[in-house]
């Protein structure tokens, strides 16, 4: 497959007034490398500290200052390039990209050009509807973010801190390989599960640890490639979504009304969910790259990148297989759970010499969804691992129905506590004692006799009487158990 | 190899270098002079050599990955003609 002409399925095309047209996107990722120091110096990384103290005279660019990388910021790299099956390249040059900006007091940022870190890879898409989507990973290079400027300050001023200037990114370049705004979630959603499970960028976004600039095009299908805009500031992958979709839909009109596509720059206004030109900078895009002469070229020892390789961690899309296989998970089940290596470790204890299919379920919709409700991270979960799993045993040994577990969650969720021990102290315990349970479901025929003889005509009622024998015995009941005897009582089947 | 007027403007805008036109005039023949005696070099062959990133075969010094340098504000701030609150603080340069 040539993906460069990759033609997206029909369902994927968007209906334009002059027939139908096909999204093509690429995006330039900036993940902010992982580590405690800068690329270049010895100045802390640490998000949120008072301006300009994570600064030092290299940073500041002061005269005479030279920048001596940082080895670390160079593996973590290496190791995200590992991770995305990429070539490392075991020489790579530093040049210069020359521009002008407040934020950037050397007046030229440190990246790479011509020779990358990180050469081609591949990251793969497991789409809802079952589609495996390819995005080929072009390159991955390394260079310095630039300093914060704040233009909310003051009417006529802007206020620059530079404690992120010099920290290292990794620019993480995909082929145009996308075809809807759903496929460019999903890629940087798992770019971002990759990136975390290598523990080499934390991929978060509100503090811009991850930022993407969305490469949009649009074409008639079959057509080669349509002009493309570059979207910037768009700092939520939910933003991405619309922020494609409206550029498309810009272009699309544009064209149908006879216009043309002029490749520029626009920003994404989270304000307005519509994009909007930047500025004409066809003199600015002349960055006069060239190697820089205060850093020689990068050469890195084959046996070296093997060390970082032999330590990569399990990746997500083989923690899935494995967890499928080894558990007996749907796939949709272990995609959820490998979003965050956190989950996935978390579901691992709770199944380990469990029923891996009951704790997928209890993780998924109860853990999850309670962790969701209260704005809590898995990490700190109220409730461990171990204390889902005794739930869990619990239904298992039939010691407690499914709705009392349930329940249960709640207490140990609010309390803790053993579930066991809560289960004994409150009584907790399932009904199983049939002589009981047939008390309860006499009762409660013998007080609705008019919905008994109903039910001959109509088995379907039976569920109510199961309901109102549940209800009886506080949940308690056996539900099976509930169930069959109701059936023979009421004489249906 | 000469360059005309209109590149030493525009190498003077990337620059943000402010040059008059009298400037312009004389700047045009002294980079075309540079660059004819530049390309002098272009009479050697170096088929088959690689370029020198270096005068010295060394490989490059890399640090590790600790913080040793940072809580110098003021010395950050000293040149800035203005500050405020920590901040640098320049002229609007809102997009």
């Amino acid at each position: 497959m040539n993906k460069a002409v990759r033609e997206a399925a029909s369902q994927k095309l968007v209906e334009g007034a002059t027939g139908r047209w096909e999204i093509v996107v690429g995006m330039e990722v900036h993940a902010q490398v992982t580590s405690q120091a800068k690329l270049f110096s010895g100045a802390s990384t640490r998000f949120g500290a008072d301006p300009n103290t994570n600064v030092s005279l290299v940073d500041a660019a002061m005269p005479g200052m030279l920048p001596v990388i940082n080895e670390f910021c160079i593996a973590q790299a290496v190791r995200t390039g590992l991770g995305l099956q990429a070539k490392i390249n075991l020489r790579s040059v530093f040049d210069r990209k020359n521009y002008f900006y407040p934020d950037l007091p050397q007046g030229y940022q440190i990246s790479q050009y011509s020779d990358p870190l990180v050469g081609e890879g591949v990251v793969q898409l497991d789409m809802p509807d079952g589609e495996r989507v390819e995005v080929g990973i072009e390159r991955i290079h390394v260079e310095q973010d630039a300093g914060k400027s704040l233009h909310d300050q003051h009417p006529a001023k802007t206020y620059v801190d530079l404690n992120r200037t010099g920290v290292a990114l990794m620019e993480i370049v995909s082929r145009p390989d996308l075809r809807s705004a759903d496929e460019a979630r999903a890629y940087l959603t798992k770019l971002r599960t990759i990136l975390r499970y290598l523990g080499t960028c934390d991929g978060n976004m509100e503090e811009g640890s991850l930022r993407a600039d969305i490469n949009v095009s649009v074409r008639r299908p079959g057509e080669p490639l349509g002009t493309r805009c570059e979207v910037k500031n768009v700092n939520s992958i939910r933003f991405i979504g619309q922020a494609i979709e409206h550029e498309a839909r810009r272009q699309i009109d544009l064209i149908e009304d006879g216009g043309t596509v002029e490749q520029e720059t626009r920003l994404f206004d989270p304000r307005t969910g519509a994009t909007r030109s930047m500025r004409s900078k066809e003199e600015a895009h002349d960055y006069r790259y060239f190697p820089d002469p205060d850093l020689l070229p990068l050469e890195l020892e084959q046996s070296w990148v093997d060390a970082i390789a032999a330590d990569l961690p399990e990746l997500p899309d083989d923690k899935k297989a494995r967890l499928i296989a080894e558990y007996g998970l749907s796939a949709y089940d272990a995609g959820i759970l490998v979003a965050d290596w956190e989950t996935a470790d978390f579901f691992e204890k709770v199944a380990a010499g469990r029923d891996g299919k009951a704790a997928a379920n209890w993780v998924i919709n109860d853990l999850l969804g309670a962790l969701n409700r209260d704005g809590r991270d898995i990490t700190d979960s109220p409730l461990s691992p171990d204390q889902l799993g005794a739930i869990i045993e619990l239904i298992g040994e039939e010691v407690i129905s499914g709705k009392i577990a349930k329940e249960l969650f709640e207490i140990v969720w609010t309390e803790g506590g053993d579930p066991r021990d809560i289960v004994e102290a409150r009584g907790l315990k399932q009904v199983t004692d049939t002589g009981a349970i047939e008390a309860a479901v006499d009762e409660v025929i013998s007080a609705n006799p008019d919905k008994a003889e109903q039910a001959k005509a109509k088995p379907n009622l039976a569920g109510w009487f199961v309901g109102q024998v549940m209800k009886a015995t506080g949940g308690k009941a056996n539900p099976q158990a509930v169930n069959a005897l109701v059936k023979k009582k009421l004489g249906v089947e | 190899m000469s360059v005309d007027v209109a590149t030493v403007r525009r190498i003077a805008r990337l620059a943000r270098i402010a040059v008059t036109e009298e400037e312009a005039q004389s700047l045009q023949h002294e980079l075309s002079a540079i660059l004819d005696w530049v390309e002098q070099l272009g009479e050697v062959d170096v088929d088959g050599v690689p370029p020198m990133t270096s005068t010295v075969a060394m490989a490059m010094k890399k640090r590790a990955d600790t913080v040793t340098d940072g809580g110098r504000v003021e010395d950050i701030l000293r040149n800035a003609p203005e500050t405020e609150d920590g901040y640098f603080v320049v002229p609007k340069v809102v997009e």
